[in-house]
């Protein structure tokens, strides 16, 4: 017969994770009181909303009618820490840009981690403080995750992936008609931030340079946009491969041509001066914080004049148009005059040898 | 940006190209050859073909690293690769190069090998004194460009006693190879005038091609690789040629003097001495044409350190980069060029490099040329 402990009822004594010395271990991922410790005094209070809450498996809530959107995304970039942000950051901005360049609403997020044993908890704390940032910073929640560890060696510190759902207001016609001969193309501001400050950072290739990462989330520029014109044809954020690669994705998707002018793409001095020390193209580097739009030719002006009114959207230039000649490429006019096709991007950027 | 948009002025070039227009003769054609992968690459990247007249024609030169490097010392590196314990070290563009049966280091790295990709021989020595329990040979490669970065990385791993380290070395000369192009006769009749190499000029100096000039009786004129200092060369060659002059011109006076970087041709000379016959893909076997360890610090050369017999190389039998790297050829002129061959399939070095003449042709072809291609 067991034994029944009498008395008064006492709540088990917790221990705290060390945020400032701890480091995550393979319990942290094992299902057992460790991962729920995480969970509890980490996600749940960082993320804090009614429907982590509810502790259960999966997040409940109501949908109106009409259309929605979803994406996701997967961050494995290195460093995890970086000029401007961290991977956090990244992943919670990255989904709400897709979401918001179908013209949506973002409502909710979803995360999922792939932690690495040994990464730190002051690392993890800071990159899910800045998720958290970020969420509310675009009046969004995470409300559901997942966490995974890994074996020292088989990650990179870590992996995060987020999904994300949002809706697209009934009066917003994005991604309805492909674009037009003579449609203009818009970007919002100056192009390769991301990208070269990541490359300052990277291990082998270390430099001083004041750039920082240009993440943010757009849907708010992109909401004054559609305020102006609420049939503006397609819109994209050009992260990975750069400007040039989402030129030509549409030229694949649409069947179009287009043609850029050089002078009017903004780059940073800084940045400019950073490619041709690595000898590289800024129209392959990285964004995080920018747009590309097709609109019509009669509504261009005055998308333009209101992204110059908010403040992500000061440098915003319209760069060239969709072609009538059916040439079936992204041809650039060269500052210099002449002309030249962009084509994608090949491989990685390397630095040329001599 | 100071000193970079100067030299990228549209106004300044369309007045360079009208003078181009006024001074080139209806009744020549003038057939330029910019030796340097990295002209050929700027002259691309800034549409320069469209600015000039129909009877200026630029023809590609071999001096691209990647491209004239033969076959049989990428499956070397290959070889060195793939032994235990080795991580071999390389520059980026080399690694997706093809070498027998399109096998490639980016292949290699897949099967298992430890190739890695650095920016400068600092961080082949680097990693050597971070894994002394491994061999670390850097794969240099490319002309008096990357010599001198070698030939301090030795200097370096002797003072240091880095015996983990070694060197597979394939640097090579330009005006050997320049030489050589115009030994043989149907390249010789092919070209007027040369757009000189810019940072190779640097290292050697100028002088060092005035015989080649006297000798074939040929305009050098050597070149910044901004595209206003291409138009400025440009306008020279053909000026000397209407004059019937020949001879080295420098245009790249900001960085290039006669005697070149007497510093740096030191420390070449200290620890590299140049070889009897080297081949290069295109050009075949040329005699003194590139540099080995000496020597003074052959205890650092890989060749030594871990001999490999090498079955000669096979090229892909349809590949033109042999003609292409002699200028007798242009990339369309290439069955394989765009169809199979892409910078994403690789059969030639050519199609690799951001320096090869396939690439620069496929990366930002005319529009018309790609699509009668």
């Amino acid at each position: 017969m067991t034994d029944i402990i009498e008395g008064e009822v006492k709540n088990k004594p917790r221990t705290k994770l060390n945020f400032k010395q701890g480091k995550i271990e393979m319990t942290h991922g094992a299902g057992g009181r460790a991962m729920h410790q995480l969970i509890e005094q980490l996600f749940l209070a960082a993320f804090d909303n009614p429907w982590l809450q509810q502790k259960n498996d999966q997040a409940c809530f109501n949908v109106d009618s009409g259309r929605m959107v979803m994406t996701t995304d997967s961050h494995v970039i290195s460093p995890i820490f970086f000029p401007g942000g961290d991977i956090g950051m990244l992943a919670v901005n990255g989904t709400i840009n897709d979401i918001a360049m179908a013209g949506a609403i973002p409502l909710y997020l979803t995360a999922g981690f792939i932690l690495e044993e040994g990464l730190p908890l002051a690392d993890l704390q800071q990159i899910v403080f800045s998720m958290a940032a970020a969420a509310k910073q675009a009046n969004t929640a995470i409300i559901a995750g997942d966490t995974k560890v890994v074996e020292k060696g088989k990650g990179d510190g870590i992996f995060i992936t987020t999904t994300g759902i949002g809706k697209v207001p009934n009066d917003i016609l994005v991604n309805m008609q492909s674009p037009q001969p003579g449609d203009k193309i818009i970007l919002s501001g100056d192009i390769g931030d991301h990208g070269i400050a990541i490359m300052s950072k990277r291990e082998n290739l270390a430099f001083e340079t004041q750039i920082i990462s240009d993440t943010v989330s757009l849907h708010e520029l992109v909401a004054t946009m559609l305020k102006i014109d609420p049939t503006i044809r397609c819109m994209r954020d050009p992260t990975r491969g750069g400007l040039a690669t989402t030129l030509n994705e549409w030229i694949n998707q649409y069947g179009i041509s287009i043609e850029i002018d050089e002078h009017a793409i903004p780059v940073k001095e800084s940045v400019k001066a950073a490619c041709e020390l690595l000898g590289i193209d800024p129209l392959y580097v990285a964004n995080e914080g920018k747009l590309v739009a097709v609109c019509k030719s009669d509504a261009a002006t005055e998308i333009l004049a209101a992204m110059h009114a908010h403040p992500l959207g000061k440098k915003a230039a319209i760069i060239g148009e969709v072609s009538h000649n059916q040439h079936g490429f992204v041809q650039m006019k060269t500052i210099f005059g002449g002309k030249r096709i962009v084509d994608w991007l090949v491989g990685d950027q390397l630095p040329r040898i001599c | 940006m100071q000193y970079i948009s100067e030299f990228r002025d549209g106004n300044t070039a369309q007045a360079i190209a009208k003078l181009i227009k006024n001074k080139a003769s209806m009744e020549k054609h003038y057939r330029l050859m910019e030796f340097c992968g990295g002209h050929t690459h700027a002259i691309h990247r800034y549409g320069l073909p469209s600015l000039l007249p129909a009877n200026v024609e630029m023809i590609h030169g071999p001096g691209c690293p990647v491209c004239v490097l033969p076959i049989t010392r990428i499956d070397y590196a290959i070889a060195l690769a793939m032994m235990p314990k080795v991580i071999l070290c390389s520059y980026g563009d080399m690694l997706r190069v093809p070498g027998t049966n399109q096998r490639s280091l980016l292949k290699a790295k897949a099967d298992g090998a430890d190739v890695r990709m650095v920016y400068s021989v600092n961080d082949a020595l680097q990693i050597a004194r971070d894994n002394p329990q491994h061999q670390v040979i850097f794969f240099a490669i490319g002309f008096e460009t990357t010599t001198p970065p070698t030939a301090v990385a030795l200097i370096i791993a002797k003072k240091e006693k880095l015996m983990n380290f070694s060197v597979f070395c394939n640097h090579v000369l330009t005006p050997v190879a320049m030489e050589s192009l115009l030994q043989n006769e149907e390249s010789n009749a092919n070209l007027d005038g040369f757009v000189g190499p810019a940072h190779v000029s640097i290292i050697v100096g100028s002088n060092a091609y005035h015989d080649v000039a006297m000798r074939y009786k040929k305009p050098i004129v050597i070149s910044g690789f901004e595209p206003l200092d291409l138009m400025h060369s440009i306008l020279l060659l053909i000026e000397q040629i209407n004059a019937n002059q020949y001879g080295v011109e420098n245009q790249y006076t900001r960085a290039v003097n006669a005697d070149g970087n007497v510093k740096s041709q030191q420390i070449i000379n200290q620890t590299l001495s140049i070889r009897d016959t080297f081949e290069w893909r295109g050009l075949g076997m040329i005699a003194n044409s590139a540099m080995k360890i000496n020597d003074a610090y052959q205890e650092f050369d890989a060749e030594e350190r871990f001999p490999i017999n090498i079955i000669a190389g096979e090229e892909h039998k349809a590949c033109e980069c042999s003609a292409i790297l002699r200028g007798v050829k242009k990339p369309k002129d290439c069955k394989l060029f765009a169809k199979v061959c892409t910078p994403e399939n690789p059969f030639g070095s050519c199609m690799v490099s951001s320096e090869g003449a396939c690439a620069a042709y496929y990366a930002y072809g005319n529009i018309v040329e790609m699509l009668t291609t």
